[in-house]
């Protein structure tokens, strides 16, 4: 379903909030025209700028659903560093910048067939699924409980997450650093 | 607001990330869309999290980030490598394990 069908589903049914629904539709459309840019525009450079718009309107729309603190998150570590880092990749790989003209067309027809009917088996799956359901969104969450959760019920997990990122570190140095 | 409207954007953007993993020949450029496709998951984590108003959603969704930056400061070292070795990170002609 387009984001414009979505938008009017949501308009047609009444007591929802049609501003929310307004700003959905809309950093929905960008997302998805960005995100189509993304993987399909010869230039990396330009498929990075365009992977910002598609992480700041994933920001959007969790400020939307009412968790701040994951947006702001999103925002820090994915355009903040994860872009840079992408950035400086393209950079060091420079000499390979061409164009994606030798893609094979069969190459492409097969990955756009499968994609399609991904999309096909997932929207029928989730419009029988959840057709009606609503998000109710009364405050948004505090970011007290989130740390609260984090340090109490998931801190295992959050220690294996820093234990996963110092090895990424260091195992990034040891993969990339010259003889 | 239904909650029907961010899984489907969400699975939109999955199928979008899956059509560049499997159609560019790039490297970075599949990192990229891998990015894509965890930011999908993302927004499915935190919709159920408002929907069932659980933190859990939340939790899960900033250890996706996490484990993304990993990831992606991995794999730069990887293409890095490969493009070092073979001055090329076109992925089609990195087969030396084909055999």
């Amino acid at each position: 379903m387009t984001p414009a069908g979505v938008l009017a589903a949501g308009a047609a049914s009444g007591d929802l909030f049609v501003a929310q629904n307004v700003f959905f539709g809309v950093i929905a459309l960008v997302m998805i025209v960005s995100a189509i840019r993304c993987v399909t525009t010869r230039n990396v450079v330009h498929a990075a700028l365009w992977l910002v718009l598609v992480l700041a309107g994933a920001a959007a729309q969790f400020i939307l659903l009412g968790s701040e603190f994951v947006a702001v998150t999103q925002v820090l570590v994915y355009i903040g560093a994860i872009i840079v880092l992408f950035l400086f990749g393209i950079m060091l790989t420079k000499a390979s910048m061409g164009d994606d003209d030798s893609v094979a067309g069969e190459k492409r027809l097969m990955a756009g067939l499968v994609a399609v009917l991904l999309a096909v088996v997932m929207g029928i799956a989730l419009v029988d699924s959840y057709s009606d359901t609503r998000v109710v969104i009364d405050e948004p969450q505090r970011f007290a409980a989130v740390s609260d959760a984090i340090f109490s019920q998931y801190i295992v997990a959050f220690e294996a997450v820093s234990v996963l990122l110092l090895a990424a570190l260091i195992g990034a140095i040891v993969v990339a650093r010259k003889e | 607001m239904i909650l029907n409207q961010f899984l489907l954007l969400a699975a939109v953007l999955f199928c979008i990330g899956v059509y560049g993993v499997l159609a560019r020949r790039n490297g970075i450029m599949v990192l990229m869309s891998v990015e894509i496709i965890l930011n999908s998951v993302n927004i499915n984590l935190v919709a159920f999290g408002a929907f069932r108003d659980d933190v859990a959603g939340e939790v899960f969704a900033l250890f996706v980030i996490a484990v993304a930056a990993a990831e992606v400061g991995i794999g730069l070292a990887i293409v890095l490598l490969i493009y070092r070795n073979r001055r090329s990170i076109d992925l089609t002609e990195a087969d030396l394990l084909k055999g």
